[in-house]
């Protein structure tokens, strides 16, 4: 791997990331000609995260977030698509390199229940990786450093020997927030790492995910669905609406004024927790549309009270309005 | 004072287990007048769910018992009645609306089955009737056309419509009084948003009461009236939503208050509750939040809490409030 990527610059790069899934019709609608669907699950993609920063991904389900983390670790393979780290093509990478690469690049679980073996202790959970990647050469070393990664992620070190049902949801995602940092990576992604804990749990992991970026330098790519959460925890965000990024921008201009329409129905749609404010409301028509043989144009089309006659035929690309924005829509 | 609909009393739920004996709800006491929407927040395993359950006598016994406390549901006492007469309520008087639709609803009958099976049990409509019947609460819970929907699966629908479905349900025999458990909890925030609306909007046009259950302070803040807190087992506050919201009394809700990421400002940190809720099968003597609490005092540690009046209306179960102080 090459040097260090000075702060600022482009840590991870993702452009025209597109991932396709075949629906198979069973072999009797095969034959009778039937046309084999196509969910395009992420559906060109581009958005970059620079060293040291947090990029908040937000949308409602289905929009592909997850499916996105998944693109940019290569634990599935997309249809067609470019994610650069440091500069470098993950896409074209042997799998030897791959590996190599996995150290740099993290993953932390929605559901620390199902990702965390229920067979292993936490010294096995947090060494193996160590082990896996050379990083620490004897048990005793790699004891002292699960010792020391437990006490960064606040849980005592008398922990170490015991089995993950030991633990609460929130002590089981600071294990797995721990095993992410063991093998010290650069870029940590979040695949909506808070949304399976009460609010007041929820907090503390938030505040730890702070602290760690502080002490490590670390990069985030955030993914979550609540929308406050991702104001909090980012410096820009990104909106995705089924397969697509509508919107893009720092943090606090997004939220204090969203352009896209969607944008501004998620934030309308969204009950604060104070009874002067505003009552949610839905701004857009009908349901989300579906990501199964979607038409050709806007995603929004049909939903969206801004629509014209352009945004049935043509999908809006993602262009810059200024002050670090972007915006897919025909009518701003 | 408005008619009180609902009243509890002291009610008490208990599990004997293998491994031992819970308590999942412990006297707790509020009334739910006419009209009213009833908030109960708490996070996951505080008891919301139990109380709910034990007010529609769906607590399974054994292993669950109450040893303790009484429902009273317009002037009778619900757990007095026999197995017939609840089943006469149930449905017909008071109804409720689960988290989960997909599992609620039974996935091999048509959405007409499964709602006119009540209608003709409960009423004695006839099949014809019922399915008139079923028609009109599907187009009331906003389902569009639904005359053509009327033989789909619940698979054929989508979250949000499911959950209408499961609403329509819950009214088809006009009930005074729905119970709704985290009704909005599985779906995204623009659905949730148009079935609050639904919700709320129906409960104020059928002059119905309604208590909703939810982790969600954002969901309580516009959906609600009053607000009941719960922490592991015990009521903790209660009180007018704004009240709750401008004048938390209670340390727990003051820390859940504080630990809300906020939409219109960014704090570089949160201010989260320290440590995590207490074993339920092991809890701590005095009052159950007092290893989390930042004001504990020796008398926390040994003497439960009562429920007391704080202000005109308000109230919450703090021994800092016997010495005159507040959190």
């Amino acid at each position: 791997m090459n040097g260090d990527v000075p702060a600022g610059a482009a840590l991870l790069e993702v452009k025209g990331l597109t991932k396709h899934f075949w629906l198979h019709a069973d072999i009797f609608s095969r034959l009778a000609g039937e046309k084999v669907q196509v969910l395009k699950a992420v559906d060109g993609i581009d958005f970059h995260i620079r060293k040291g920063e947090t990029l908040g991904l937000v949308g409602e389900s289905g929009c592909g977030k997850s499916t996105t983390a998944r693109l940019v670790t290569r634990l599935i393979e997309p249809t067609s698509g470019e994610v650069r780290l440091k500069g470098e093509d993950l896409l074209s990478f042997s799998a030897a390199r791959l590996k190599e690469t996995r150290k740099q690049v993290q993953i932390v679980f929605q559901d620390p229940y199902s990702s965390l073996n229920p067979r292993k202790t936490i010294m096995h959970i947090l060494g193996r990786p160590m082990e896996i990647h050379g990083l620490a050469a004897s048990w005793m070393e790699r004891r002292e450093k699960v010792l020391d990664l437990l006490q960064r992620v606040g849980l005592g070190v008398e922990h170490i020997d015991r089995y993950p049902h030991e633990f609460s949801g929130g002590q089981r995602q600071r294990i797995a927030i721990a095993r992410a940092l063991s093998v010290s990576p650069e870029l940590v992604i979040g695949d909506e790492p808070v949304s399976a804990l009460d609010v007041s749990i929820q907090a503390q992991i938030l505040n730890l995910f702070r602290d760690l970026q502080e002490e490590f330098g670390l990069t985030y790519l955030f993914i979550a669905h609540d929308l406050s959460v991702v104001r909090h925890i980012s410096d820009r965000v990104a909106v995705m609406y089924v397969g697509k990024i509508v919107e893009t921008g720092p943090a606090a201009a997004l939220f204090a004024d969203p352009l896209h329409p969607y944008t501004k129905a998620l934030l309308a749609a969204v009950p604060e927790a104070d009874p002067e404010k505003p009552p949610p409301k839905l701004t857009l028509k009908g349901e989300v549309s579906t990501p199964i043989d979607p038409p050709p144009g806007c995603r929004l089309c049909g939903r969206c009270p801004l629509e014209t006659r352009i945004c049935a035929e043509q999908s809006p690309p993602l262009v810059d309005v200024g002050a670090g924005r972007q915006v897919a829509c025909h009518n701003i | 004072m408005a008619e009180r609909v609902l009243e509890l009393d002291d009610l008490t739920v208990r599990f004997r287990l293998k491994r031992g004996e819970l308590t999942a709800v412990d006297g707790v006491s509020f009334a739910v007048e006419r009209g009213q929407t009833f908030g109960l927040v708490g996070e996951s395993g505080s008891g919301k769910s139990v109380t709910a359950r034990a007010i529609m006598r769906l607590v399974p016994t054994p292993p669950g018992q109450i040893p303790r406390g009484t429902i009273r549901f317009e002037g009778r006492d619900v757990l007095a009645l026999s197995d017939a007469e609840m089943r006469a309520l149930r449905g017909r008087r008071i109804a409720m609306v689960f988290q989960e639709p997909m599992s609620a609803l039974n996935p091999v009958f048509t959405v007409c089955d499964q709602i006119s099976d009540a209608l003709r049990t409960n009423l004695g409509l006839s099949k014809r009737d019922a399915r008139e019947r079923v028609v009109e609460l599907l187009s009331l819970v906003g389902i569009p056309s639904p005359r053509r929907r009327l033989d789909s699966y619940v698979h054929e629908f989508s979250g949000g419509m499911r959950q209408r479905v499961m609403l329509a349900m819950a009214l088809s025999c006009n009930p005074v009084f729905l119970i709704a458990d985290e009704p909005t909890t599985a779906l995204d925030v623009t659905i949730q948003a148009t079935i609050l609306e639904l919700i709320t909007g129906m409960i104020e046009r059928l002059g119905m009461s309604l208590i909703f259950i939810t982790h969600n302070l954002g969901v309580v803040a516009h959906a609600c009236d009053v607000i009941g807190v719960m922490y592991a087992s015990h009521l903790v506050e209660l009180g007018d939503k704004r009240e709750i919201f401008r004048n938390p009394q209670h340390p727990y809700t003051v820390g859940l208050l504080n630990s809300i990421p906020r939409l219109d400002t960014q704090a570089k940190y949160l201010t989260p509750i320290r440590g995590s809720v207490c074993n339920m099968m092991a809890p701590p003597a005095g009052c159950k939040f007092h290893p989390r609490c930042e004001h504990a005092m020796d008398v926390c540690r040994q003497e439960v809490p009562k429920l007391r009046e704080v202000a005109s209306g308000h109230f919450a179960a703090c021994h800092l409030h016997d010495r005159g102080g507040s959190p």
